[in-house]
């Protein structure tokens, strides 16, 4: 349907059709995002012997994330005085925006995805990119000396860290030969790519801890060393802007990863009666619990350590994989 | 042109990790740290002062609000400096309660120093598991004395209460609870690698330095110094137990937790022996007069607290209450080489440095 709608004249039926697909999108991720938040502190109070949310929305705490947010909307908007007033206002729109436009490319069935550019996994490594701006941007105008330590420390973090993520996903190219992330899921009918290239998959999933500012790299929000980062000065929705940017994020990197290494919504063999959605969802969905699982066992590395870990260790194996990569596409999948 | 300047940071008192009220001014070249101010005197209350115009049971309370972490050992000292001024004897039922409360109090403490430091260093499960045992020696303290956090336990010749009924068994099942548990703590951090490059190496002296910045505890203990009361200079009833005091030789961070988690485990065994021997019955209290007067004179004691050598000296004129009062208070003097282990070091040591010394804010600003 999305093929023949762009083959055909604009007009404003089109424009509403894509709207309106636009928004069923958000409200997906925002449902996403709403239930991954209380998921984290639920997972997280279970492994620290606590109980998690469970006021409201029943026992398990069900309306908790909606109750937050509405407190965060109606809270007042307070912009500092001697913050760049338009920089400020800017910053947290331009470290939100990015995290849903990557989402456009992301295919999470053979039907349900939006854009099929040929080109999809450059360009959600572009647009993510600009997000680190935006927090930059924000630690600069606040006017704050914790939020502008918090800001270099994340824009330093953030370019380091995509370099080892860019480098991991050519192993994935060289076996495809393509940058469609349709085609890239295609590839893995027979063997999800974390098999053929198990450095890669390590490395990606490494920097993408780094990439989300999650434990053990959550430095440029440390709130022991910095008390709140880059977002120290913002509150109300500016604030639930910078959060909420986060956890898309969260949802579009750990889409990406299903995508890349999981074989996307390819079943387990014997299993294929089950619809690819709950395939990508599963995978998906177990990429997250490790994740916050991560969160919850490890201490915060240092900002030094946290460089040369970059540089040192993850950009060689990355780069190593790329050989092994070519070694394995010219051995076994010719 | 580029032109770089040094920033001046303000840290504290409203920071998480200066565990209280601490402040320290730090001028900062990008997140190097060139200078650093420690501001401290938020918390002070005059308690030195205070108690010359209180009672000698009327001071105890105080003293619990110097290291509310470990109040025990604070109850302790200011009893023993007047007990060593009035000869008294202590019964050994008495004796007994005190050790298995004292060593329960620095077990106690130094969970929380464990659960806060990591938290310091950005892991947040090791803090609600210290706390969980924690909770569980608090518990313990609670049915002894019936508070918390302030005890207010011992008095001038013995102890308020009297051990209730099964509570030694409790004390006596909770010791290798605590051995479980505390496997687990090794398990979850000290092979951490992440938790290995932030503390080894970090905050290092020399065994010299320590001596000369008159440091105590395990700060000292940690750079190969074997220096602790209550073995070299045994009081109340510690030389009946058998103990080993954890030397470590690195004078780093790494150093200082090794040290305070093997110092864990030596309190536990002098818990378990003490209720081994516990005397059965007999007095809780020595035959003291109504109203405290000690002899004219002077005295000064000291003991280990969990944080160092805590000193207590007493001038008295003979009077209810004392002529002079003045607490050694460990974390105050452990707080000194501060400033010189931040030159040189980033915003992120800074934290593992401050939580590594132990202070509490209480006892800095007294």
């Amino acid at each position: 349907m999305i093929e023949h709608l762009l083959q055909s004249p604009p007009g404003w039926i089109h424009f509403l059709i894509f709207f309106c697909l636009g928004a069923i999108l958000l409200a997906i991720v925002l449902g996403f995002v709403t239930y991954a938040i209380l998921a984290e502190r639920k997972v997280l109070g279970f492994m620290q012997i606590r109980i998690g949310p469970n006021r409201i929305g029943g026992r398990f705490g069900l309306l908790q994330t909606v109750a937050d947010v509405f407190k965060l909307l109606i809270k007042e908007d307070i912009i500092p005085k001697l913050a760049d007033r338009p920089l400020f206002i800017l910053a947290p729109i331009l470290a939100f925006a990015p995290s849903f436009l990557v989402l456009a490319v992301m295919p999470f069935s053979e039907n349900v995805k939006f854009a099929d550019i040929g080109v999809g996994l450059l360009y959600y490594i572009a647009v993510s990119g600009i997000s680190a701006i935006g927090m930059l941007l924000g630690g600069w105008a606040s006017n704050n000396k914790y939020s502008l330590l918090g800001g270099m420390r994340s824009a330093a973090q953030m370019i380091s860290y995509e370099i080892p993520l860019v480098m991991s996903v050519i192993g994935v190219i060289l076996f495809t030969g393509s940058l469609n992330l349709t085609d890239i899921v295609e590839g893995q009918k027979h063997v999800a790519y974390m098999f053929l290239s198990p450095i890669g998959f390590i490395v990606f999933f490494i920097s993408s801890l780094a990439e989300l500012s999650r434990t053990p790299f959550d430095l440029p929000e440390a709130e022991s060393e910095l008390v709140a980062g880059y977002h120290v000065e913002y509150s109300g929705f500016r604030w639930a802007f910078f959060m909420l940017a986060e956890y898309v994020y969260l949802f579009a990197m750990a889409s990406l990863m299903t995508v890349l290494f999981l074989g996307g919504w390819n079943p387990i063999p014997f299993l294929g009666f089950i619809p690819g959605v709950i395939w990508f969802a599963l995978k998906f969905s177990l990429i997250v619990f490790i994740m916050i699982w991560i969160r919850g066992t490890f201490p915060r590395i240092r900002a030094d350590q946290l460089m040369e870990f970059a540089w040192k260790v993850l950009l060689p194996l990355a780069l190593l994989n790329i050989f092994v990569s070519a070694a394995v596409k010219e051995l076994f999948l010719k | 042109m580029i032109r770089t300047e040094e920033m001046l940071l303000n840290v504290g008192p409203q920071h998480p990790s200066t565990h209280g009220v601490f402040r320290i001014i730090l001028k900062i070249d990008g997140e190097t740290v060139i200078e650093a101010t420690p501001v401290i005197g938020y918390l002070h209350r005059g308690t030195e002062k205070l108690a010359e115009n209180l009672q000698y049971t009327q001071i105890i309370p105080y003293t619990d609000r110097m290291d509310y972490l470990s109040a025990m050992t604070n109850n302790y000292v200011i009893c023993h400096a007047v007990e060593t001024m009035m000869g008294l004897e202590i019964p050994e039922r008495a004796e007994y309660l005190r050790v298995i409360a004292m060593e329960l109090g620095r077990i106690a403490s130094h969970l929380v120093w464990y659960g806060t430091y990591l938290l310091d260093l950005g892991a947040m499960s090791p803090f609600l598991y210290a706390f969980r045992e924690r909770e569980a020696i608090i518990n313990l303290l609670n049915e002894l004395c019936g508070a918390r956090l302030t005890f207010n336990y011992m008095r001038v010749g013995g102890v308020k209460w009297d051990a209730p009924e099964g509570w030694i068994e409790k004390v006596r099942d909770f010791v290798p609870y605590m051995r479980e548990q505390l496997k687990g703590y090794h398990d979850l951090v000290t092979g951490n690698e992440i938790f290995l490059n932030r503390v080894k190496g970090i905050g290092y002296y020399t065994k010299e330095e320590a001596i000369d910045y008159s440091l105590s505890g395990a700060n000292l203990r940690c750079t190969g110094v074997n220096w602790d009361l209550r073995k070299d200079e045994p009081y109340s009833i510690y030389d009946r137990f058998d103990f080993d005091v954890p030397v470590f030789h690195t004078g780093d961070a790494w150093a200082r937790y090794q040290c305070r988690m093997a110092e864990i485990e030596e309190s536990l065994k002098i818990v378990e022996q003490a209720v081994e021997q516990f005397p059965a019955e007999g007095a809780i209290m020595a035959k003291v007069p109504r109203i405290i007067k000690p002899p004219k004179g002077e005295a000064f004691v000291r003991i280990e607290s969990p944080r160092g050598e805590i000193g207590c000296y007493i001038a008295s004129e003979g009077k209810k209450e004392p002529y002079r009062l003045k607490f050694r208070r460990p974390s105050f003097y452990n707080l000194q080489i501060l400033p010189k282990l931040l030159v040189g070091e980033n915003l992120a040591n800074l934290i593992a440095i401050l939580g590594g010394i132990d202070i509490v804010l209480g006892e800095v600003d007294g």
